[in-house]
């Protein structure tokens, strides 16, 4: 049996009725309520949530941590997983309510109906057995069809998903291929008994920008090709704007609001979806430096015998903000811990405000250490849970300082009116604070002790856009304030424009380009620069498709022979 | 499995959702502060039938233990009557083989028998947890010596070990602890290095390290804090082991030496009553079992409740 | 080289290492002796002569070193040397040596521990993954409660029960487990059964726990939901999905559950006068006969890191990315 009568087979739903079926209702959810366990009581995660989907269409959920969009998404399965349970609300698809089933009416349904891709496909592909072999196990095991058969239409989509020797692929093992390509194989097993619903619960997440476009574009492609109705989550919108046909915002499992993905890009209607732009939006005046605090210069360094940091040069000019970026493995967060004394560099050197700054913590004085501080990603793992913060605040005071009483009290106040914090903050503990809050107490325990150069380590990508956008925005302020300088490491270019002055783009290990902000945003790029600065997702529906041209017509330039 | 990390959070905020914008007017407390004793007392409140029971037979214990020469009828090795005199009149649970009230044995025997493992226990603790908290924020070559040697010595069955080292240094008291706490502490230096590892991994260790704070602070201040949650179910737990290794070192004869009076030794001293179908050297190891029942039921439900793992389905 | 291949050799090397060190820490314990030992064994009447010749005799007067490796030479040549008991002719006794003691009683205990091994292996595993398929039901409840409190119980108070239900009270069983080597096979089973129902209550327990506790971890594994959410069927998803990733947890437990029965043998020998090796021991540390001791707790070491090695292979030779490379 040929490849296409294979096709034929599976999708037996037949050609005649397309038309009809293309309007008809899939799936419709009413009055979804779903609890989560959590220290032996019950929350409300979802809180009636209703919502259709015709077949063939892209529905986009997004929302922020908490949002309860994951929830939704397997509960559109009739799944809720462990310590969830459904407790109200009607989940139909194709006129039967899952809800109602039993575990085995439903296990016909789960690979052959709906099929799910989760974020991480690296656990949830079972390292024992070869990728084949896991993409055909629903189709054979829903006795669609034979097992050779399966595999053939499995190599078919393997190479549909522009996977490296589809023929060979399949054959390998989970651990033995990339993020990337597992990710586009977890969506071939979705697609292998060509199911009328697909939910993909953030399949990129956990992707760098530039494998992040291969997977979106690859996804794109083939629900169009074999018109595959699909649910699929995330917290970036402009990731939702390229594949959905219609979006729905949620916040704390509530909707907050529902349009076709043009309308709710060009005419937002509600403040929180507005606020979704939030970090976009800001721009920070460029300035040139004068002075220059921290010179790293020919720096190299390695793990064991793993060499991490090629040559790294980065200069940086009192009370300016150098944005080093890069994706995973480029060897940013290595630089920081050089700079910090943790990880003596190799070779090379770095001066601090004119002196040799010693390679190692320990070489350090205690005053070295004061002025070069530290802000990290997460909030949640950078303060002491079992601190109050009155104490996480206080110790930098009086162990640099030497601060103690009436003195540091006061300085306590200045330091929570300087982050913007009410004081009762001070006798709580961290696991009282939000995310949000937390970061702010990071930035004050930074600041507490007047330092120089502050590195800040991805510091806004572990908070909700708006979060981000005001933390940003106290950084600014606090900058021209005190003439402190940043080396701000991060991977997502919006913050990059929101915050620096000048740039460094890593990858691999080597600084590949370097200058003032808007000489390596504009045009002509470095290679590298270029395939970064072009894979972030824009808020355009367009965008994809537009840049998938661009990127193809390059190629066919490039080489005439095709 | 358990919950994704972004439906934790909400529960979390679950009460009392943030604020849009977030400014200095501060929001209301997301979990109000109590106090120690509140919060003890909530949680007993919830906690399981067993539990309760482990509870109040631990505190039982401890009481005959305290007051046991104000309990006990008779002295703790006083002879008062003939050997093996049955139950009932003058001796409640009749006589042991040399005419000694065997209730007033059994009561001085709680005092012995546990302040002895807590003594040992506590001594365990001290020596593998400090060496523990150090292994893991050290690190490097002094993390792998101490990590070898440790293994070295666990390579070997506790009891065989005790029992080699009892032949060689002999048995008293005092070399009865020293030897099971070394022995024990091997465990407890596992555990802890193993629960401080993933707290040393944390960026607020790193943040205090920069801050160029000492280790001794660390070790007490940083680290010490966010691991008593394991360590105190584990000391539980080390307890009923150590308590048992002494009670079958003691059966063995090779333990608490007599005169002293001490369950494990009980046991030995009456087991020939067994062949007469007498239950008497049960008594002792039955008190040995009610114990480390008790402990055991607590540290589980304690464990449950601080580990925040949820039995799926 | 294969890297499975690589890692089991890297692992039998360490396990090597560790045996040497071992026979070391075992052996210096000869050298931590108090300087009075010799009178303690000799008694209080023993002459300066008599306490020489003996000092000259278990080798006190040649350098350490030297006598580490006569003593490992002998071992490894299957001679322990000879039992203190019956030393230099004191007591006028012929000596014996350390290996006609161990010999016939390692056998007795090899005996009793492979009876206790047989039943309880299976019947824990099963228990086991039952309990943890069944989380949370009545069943997986009582369970917990039931090996929980047979956890914490010392063994001799579970030998006791036994002994005064089963054997005196109601004469099923034998009370005591004496065997000689002349004794039939089945006399000896039956014989050997108490002492045997004792270990298997008490291995039970233990490895019942690890088993439920390893397999719901396991189940926990995202790939097990994916399977899930394939429509793979619950049978299915144990055989194909669960198992195969299954061996190295569940060799783990048996192992670490078989190292604890070798020690829990020591006590349950004592209670049934079973002649084994673990009486042996607990005999000859009250008598302070040091090479028997040092033999056994040999013996008991060697036994016990087997086991560990064998786990540990059985995980390396199980483990899917080590067993198919990048």
């Amino acid at each position: 049996m040929s490849i296409k009568e294979a096709e034929a087979q599976l999708s037996s739903a037949g050609t005649t009725t397309d038309a009809a079926l293309k309007s008809a209702t899939l799936l419709q959810i009413e009055g979804l309520c779903i609890e989560g366990q959590s220290e032996e009581r019950w929350h409300r995660i979802v809180k009636g949530i209703g919502l259709t989907l015709r077949r063939g269409e892209v529905l986009g959920l997004i929302g922020e941590s908490g949002a309860g969009k994951s929830t939704i998404g397997l509960a559109a399965m009739g799944y809720a997983r462990p310590g969830c349970r459904i407790t109200a609300g009607r989940v139909v698809f194709n006129g039967r309510d899952l809800l109602q089933l039993g575990e085995s009416d439903l296990r016909r349904l789960w690979g052959s109906k709906i099929a799910y891709v989760a974020q991480s496909a690296a656990a949830s592909f079972n390292p024992a057995h070869r990728l084949i072999d896991q993409c055909v196990e629903a189709v054979v095991g829903h006795q669609l069809t034979a097992e050779d058969n399966a595999k053939r239409n499995a190599v078919d989509l393997f190479r549909r998903l522009r996977l490296p020797a589809p023929d060979q692929f399949g054959l390998r093992y989970p651990h033995q291929v990339s993020g990337g390509q597992l990710q586009r194989a977890m969506t071939a097993m979705a697609m292998a008994c060509r199911p009328d619903l697909i939910i993909f619960d953030e399949p990129t997440t956990a992707l760098d920008v530039t494998t992040q476009i291969e997977v979106l574009a690859a996804i794109k492609d083939i629900v169009r090709q074999f018109d595959t109705a699909a649910i699929y989550i995330s917290h970036d919108l402009a990731v939702v704007a390229q594949m959905a046909d219609r979006v729905m915002v949620l916040r704390y499992g509530e909707l907050v609001e529902e349009a076709p993905t043009r309308v709710m890009l060009s005419n937002p209607q509600m403040p929180y979806t507005k606020s979704l732009w939030a970090v976009r939006s800001l721009r920070k005046e460029e300035e040139a430096g004068e002075k220059i605090l921290l010179d790293v210069s020919g720096v190299d360094a390695s793990y064991g015998t793993f060499k991490v940091l090629h040559d790294v040069n980065v200069k940086l000019p009192r009370g300016r903000t150098v944005a080093v970026v890069g994706e995973s493995g480029s060897g940013k967060s290595t630089l920081a811990r050089v700079i910090t004394g943790l990880l003596p560099p190799s070779s090379g050197s770095i001066r601090f405000d004119g002196k040799k700054l010693p390679a190692r913590l320990k070489e350090r004085d205690k005053d070295l250490l004061r002025r070069i501080q530290m802000i990290y990603q997460m909030p949640d793992t950078a303060l002491n849970p079992r601190r109050r913060i009155r104490d996480i605040l206080g110790r930098p005071l009086k162990h640099h300082l030497g601060l103690t009483g009436a003195a540091r009290q006061r300085r306590l106040l200045e330091l929570m009116r300087m982050i913007e914090l009410d004081e009762r903050f001070l006798d709580r503990l961290p696991s009282e604070l939000s995310g949000g809050q937390k970061q702010r107490i990071c930035i004050a325990r930074a600041l507490a002790i007047n330092p120089e150069l502050i590195i800040c380590d991805e510091v806004t990508s572990a908070l909700d856009q708006l979060v981000a956008e005001e933390i940003l925005k106290l950084l600014l302020r606090l900058q021209k304030e005190l003439n402190v300088s940043y080396l701000y490491i991060t991977h997502d270019l919006a913050t990059v424009k929101a915050i620096a002055d000048e740039i460094v783009v890593m990858h691999q290990g080597r600084v590949v380009e370097s200058g003032p902000k808007s000489q390596v945003l504009t045009p002509p790029h470095h290679a590298y620069t270029e395939l970064l600065l072009s894979s972030v997702p824009e808020m355009d529906p367009d965008w994809l498709d537009a840049i998938l041209a661009k990127r193809q017509g390059a190629e066919l330039g490039a080489s005439p022979s095709g | 499995m358990s919950l994704s990390a972004e439906e934790l959070e909400t529960l979390g905020r679950e009460g009392a959702p943030l604020p849009l914008a977030e400014t200095s007017s501060a929001t209301p407390a997301l979990t109000s502060r109590r106090g120690v004793l509140q919060t003890v007392w909530r949680a007993l409140k919830t906690a399981p039938l067993t539990a309760w029971f482990g509870l109040i037979v631990i505190l039982a214990y401890a009481f005959v233990a305290i007051f046991a020469p104000l309990i006990a009828p008779f002295g703790e090795s006083a002879v008062v009557g003939n050997q093996y005199e049955p139950w009932g009149g003058k001796f409640i649970f009749g006589t042991d083989q040399l005419g000694r009230d065997m209730l007033s044995r059994l009561i001085y025997g709680a005092r012995n028998t546990i302040g002895i493992a807590v003594l040992t226990t506590g001594l365990s603790f001290t020596i593998g947890g400090v060496l523990g908290l150090f292994a893991a924020i050290v690190g490097g070559w002094t993390d792998q010596l101490l990590s070898r040697a440790i293994d070295m010595l666990m390579a070997i069955p506790q009891l065989i070990f005790a029992l080699m080292l009892l032949s060689i240094f002999g048995s008293s008291v005092p070399n009865l602890i020293v030897i099971i706490a070394v022995l024990d502490s091997t465990r407890v230096f596992r555990l802890t290095r193993a629960v401080a590892m993933n707290v040393v991994v944390l960026d607020f260790v790193e943040a205090a390290h920069l801050q160029g704070e000492k280790l001794g602070w660390i070790m007490s201040r940083e680290v010490l804090p966010n691991i008593l949650p394991p360590l105190v179910a584990e000391f539980g737990l080390r307890f009923c082991f150590v308590f048992l290794t002494i009670s079958a070192l003691s059966f063995l004869g090779l333990g608490i030496q007599p005169p002293t009076a001490d369950w494990g030794s009980m046991v030995r001293e009456n087991a020939t009553l067994i062949a007469y179908g007498d239950v008497t050297p049960l008594l002792p190891a039955g008190c040995i079992a009610l114990l480390t029942i008790a402990v055991n039921f607590v540290v589980d439900w304690f464990l449950h409740k601080t580990s925040g793992l949820r039995d799926e389905h | 080289m294969n890297p499975i291949l690589k890692t089991v050799l890297q692992r039998l090397g360490l396990g090597l290492v560790t045996l040497f060190l071992v026979s070391i820490v075992i052996f210096s314990a000869v050298t931590m002796l108090p300087g009075d030992f010799a009178t303690a064994i000799l008694g209080q009447s023993a002459t300066p002569e008599t306490v020489a010749a003996f000092q000259r005799q278990i080798g006190l007067d040649r350098p350490p070193v030297l006598r580490y490796l006569f003593w490992i030479g002998g071992v490894l040549q299957g001679n322990f040397g000879e039992s203190f008991s019956s030393a230099g002719g004191l007591g006028g006794g012929h000596a014996r040596t350390v290996v006609s003691l161990i010999a016939p009683r390692l056998k007795n205990t090899l005996f009793l521990a492979s009876f206790a091994a047989l039943v309880a292996v299976p019947l824990s595993l099963i228990l086991g993954m039952l309990a943890a398929l069944y989380r949370n039901s009545i069943f997986d409840r009582l369970v917990n409660l039931v090996t929980l409190t047979s956890i914490s119980v010392p063994e001799f108070f579970i030998a006791y029960i036994l002994m005064l239900f089963l054997a005196v009270r109601l004469p099923l069983f034998y009370s005591l487990a004496s065997v000689s080597p002349e004794t039939p096979f089945l006399e000896r089973v039956a014989r050997c059964a108490l002492p045997a129902l004792t270990l298997v209550l008490v291995i039970v327990a233990h490895m019942m726990r690890m088993t439920r506790a390893a397999i719901i971890n396991l189940l926990a594994s995202p790939y097990i939901e994916t399977a899930r959410l394939k429509g793979v069927s619950p049978g299915r998803i144990i055989f194909r999905h669960a198992l195969p990733n299954a061996w190295a947890p569940i060799a783990t437990v048996i192992a670490l559950n078989l190292a604890y029965l070798i020690v829990g043998v020591v006590v349950v020998e004592v209670v049934f006068v079973y002649p084994g090796i673990g009486q042996l021991m607990v005999d000859s540390v009250s008598a302070r006969d040091i090479p028997v001791v040092q033999a056994c707790a040999l013996v008991f070491a060697v036994t016990y890191i087997g086991f560990n090695l064998a786990a540990d292979i059985v995980s390396i030779v199980t483990n899917p990315r080590l067993l198919r490379p990048r």
